[in-house]
């Protein structure tokens, strides 16, 4: 019998395994898809990041409710972790609790600790599921969080519920089961399971133990199962996070990323290169798809969350446009997963005949940006919608001619007038004569 | 006025401290002319050694690299910066964020590196400096202003106490909007919107923006930069309160209170 569980076991960590890397590796392609980063400015500015932004979360703390509540999940998230260590032992050793003895009075501890945390989790999630469904807070119940974006988020906090829940079923029974044989090792007291072991007192001991073992199996596969899942869903910013923190842009917000192959060009429609201006690359300008947009701009549609407060600060969101920043993220994500879906089906790929603009971003919303970088601030990880706007603003300047009239007007003031209004350029320094 | 030119000083073989970028909204829209005009006055009470470019400026090219045409935006560039260069000019100062944004953090990538600074900054350093001298109980005493943050000085630029430290000199009651610094809402004409209508929505950003600036009571609304200067007047005419709210730039309130 312990055997078979411990056959059984590794069938399950080898199955989650072999999902997992799959998904690993098809990310990791569809972001390869995208134009090579290059990162400028310091590395250890960039760690400093991912340390204060990410391990650190201090974004998060501009609203500090869900800051806590946050804080509670991701601090039991990386501590109870610790536990899945002696499952997954105990799993493939066939033992139980196997750290127990060794550990003594500090197993008690330490076991105490991840009970306090794991109901701190669980009051958190139960708070965050009455804020997304019961409390109206609008940028929970924007159009963009219908359907799968709703049903995600909602998933992965009863998962996480019903996770915590097995934890408290299996220390409740197993204490329980230490006062009747000597094969349960004695934990000593854990304090807010103990308080379900009424609920067990009336079952018999071989019941008892199937219900612990159920337990346990319950867990641990429903963290393997949640593994995989992640991948799929928007909690992938557990991981994408900090790897989008390191990542991300160094500049100054209102800096925008120079185009070399342009300065090339103008540089040789002014004369000021010898050389010949080095061949076009071949390739657009600005973004119509997502391999037209940086790596660093797709790592971070996976590490977005759809919180959307980058949605809740924008200025054109707030007055009705249909511009969201979170949907730039989401739309970006939805279109590298159809591609990498396709190109690991043999399909067509990005040559499907769509695009991520015109397909699942219209002009209308990236026209309505008004580049006030409120997004880009108001983001927990460090994620630059703004930056995929404006590269779609530059395809559609630069290759469709296709900027609204006035902007075309515009461009033609300063093209003619060297002003986007038109003045006459002689009239420039009269300013100074009234 | 007294507004010399770099072409001027050259041909006298002299050279400014600072060059003072007037922008096509100071150079060329009446209301943000008059911003201008307040800050050339400032810039001559105390003294500061500066020109303009004059006729040799031209748009840096902000708004077409915003709406996406960056060939326009760096012929602009690349022919601004040969003028600079000419003059090889070190410190720049400018009134406009959007023009201070390009020039600081954009014309480095094409060859144009100068120590650029906001007029607001330059105006909070001539007050710490003590140049500019404003006595207490002036004008402002006691009333009501409400800044309202500019985003290509704020969260483009990290500049949000210079233009605060520049009202507080004032002795004003500096009342803050409930969304500032960080999470200031924009005006509405950034990204080159200034240059088209907005799309379809159920408000315009700058009625938004007035009614956060309204509610905080302020007879004065004071801003930075002169789109952000179109957009709240025009709000406030729209929600017709110009008779009992003024909108005005820093550097007017500044100059209004030296009596210049």
């Amino acid at each position: 019998m312990a055997l078979l569980q411990q056959i059984l076991f590794l069938i399950s960590l080898g199955v989650a395994g072999f999902f997992i890397r799959k998904r690993v590796l098809q990310i990791r392609s569809t972001i390869a898809l995208g134009k090579k980063m290059t990162l400028t400015g310091s590395s250890q500015a960039r760690i400093q990041n991912v340390l204060l932004v990410a391990f650190g979360q201090r974004k998060m703390f501009k609203k500090w409710i869900p800051a806590v509540l946050h804080f509670f999940i991701y601090a039991g998230f990386l501590i109870i972790n610790l536990e899945v260590l002696e499952f997954i032992i105990d799993g493939i050793a066939g033992t139980h609790r196997i750290f127990a003895p060794y550990l003594g009075g500090f197993y008690n501890f330490l076991m105490n600790f991840f009970e306090l945390l794991a109901v701190a989790v669980l009051v958190a999630c139960v708070a965050f599921l009455i804020r997304r469904n019961v409390l109206n807070i609008a940028r929970f119940h924007s159009a963009e969080m219908k359907n799968w974006p709703r049903l995600d988020a909602n998933l992965i906090l009863t998962i996480e519920i019903v996770l915590m829940g097995a934890i408290f079923t299996m220390n409740a029974t197993d204490q329980i089961l230490q006062t009747r044989t000597d094969h349960y090792t004695p934990t000593g007291t854990l304090f807010f399971s103990s308080f379900l072991m009424p609920a067990f007192e009336g079952l018999g001991t071989s019941a008892l133990a199937v219900i612990e073992r159920f337990a346990w199996w319950f867990h641990i596969l429903g963290i393997l199962g949640f593994t995989v899942y992640v991948t799929y869903s928007k909690h992938l910013h557990i991981f994408l996070a900090f790897v989008n923190t390191y990542v991300a842009k160094l500049e100054a917000k209102g800096h925008i990323n120079n185009m070399p192959v342009v300065t090339n060009e103008v540089k040789s429609m002014l004369g000021l290169t010898s050389a010949p201006a080095a061949p076009a690359e071949p390739g657009r300008f600005g973004a119509k798809d997502i391999n037209d947009l940086s790596q660093a701009n797709l790592i971070a549609a996976y590490a977005c969350t759809e919180c959307g407060r980058c949605t809740s600060e924008c200025p054109a969101n707030l007055t009705g446009k249909k511009l969201s920043p979170r949907k730039i993220m989401m739309d970006t994500r939805d279109r590298l997963e159809e591609v990498g879906r396709s190109i690991a089906a043999g399909g067509p790929g990005l040559n499907d005949g769509k695009s991520l603009l015109g397909d699942y971003i219209t002009k209308e919303e990236i026209n309505a940006c008004t580049s006030c970088n409120a997004c880009v601030e108001a983001c927990p990880v460090l994620i630059n919608p703004l930056e995929i706007i404006l590269e779609m603003r530059r395809y559609v300047a630069m290759e469709e001619s296709g900027s609204p009239a006035q902007w075309n007007s515009m461009f033609q003031n300063i093209e003619t007038s060297f002003a986007p209004w038109k003045f006459s350029p002689s009239d420039r320094f009269n300013w100074s004569k009234d | 006025m007294n507004a010399p030119t770099m072409a001027d000083l050259a041909a006298k073989g002299e050279k400014p401290e600072v060059l003072f970028w007037v922008g096509c909204a100071g150079s060329f829209d009446d209301r943000a002319k008059r911003v201008t005009k307040a800050f050339v006055k400032i810039l001559n009470a105390v003294g500061t050694r500066f020109a303009v470019l004059g006729n040799e400026e031209t748009c840096t090219g902000d708004p077409a690299r915003r709406a996406g045409n960056e060939f326009l935006f760096q012929m602009q560039a690349m022919n601004n910066i040969q003028v600079l260069n000419a003059y090889d000019v070190k410190k720049i100062v400018t009134a406009c964020p959007h023009c201070f944004n390009t020039l600081k953090n954009e014309y480095p990538d094409l060859g144009g590196t100068y120590e650029v600074i906001h007029h607001s900054t330059f105006l909070q350093q001539l007050i710490n400096e003590g140049k500019i001298k404003l006595t207490g109980g002036g004008s402002f005493k006691g009333k009501k202003i409400t800044y309202h943050d500019s985003c290509y000085l704020g969260r483009a630029n990290n500049i949000y106490e210079a233009p605060r430290e520049v009202l507080q000199a004032l002795d004003a009651d500096l009342v803050e909007m409930k969304k500032c610094r960080t999470t200031g809402l924009c005006c509405g004409a950034g990204g080159a919107q200034m240059f088209k209508e907005p799309e379809k929505g159920n408000q315009d950003i700058n009625i938004a923006r007035t009614e956060d600036a309204l509610s905080t009571g302020a007879t004065t609304i004071a801003v930075a930069c002169p789109f952000c200067m179109t957009m709240m007047t025009d709000g406030v005419k729209n929600k017709e309160k110009e008779s009992s709210v003024q909108v005005k730039d820093l550097a007017e309130l500044i100059a209004d209170a030296q009596g210049l």
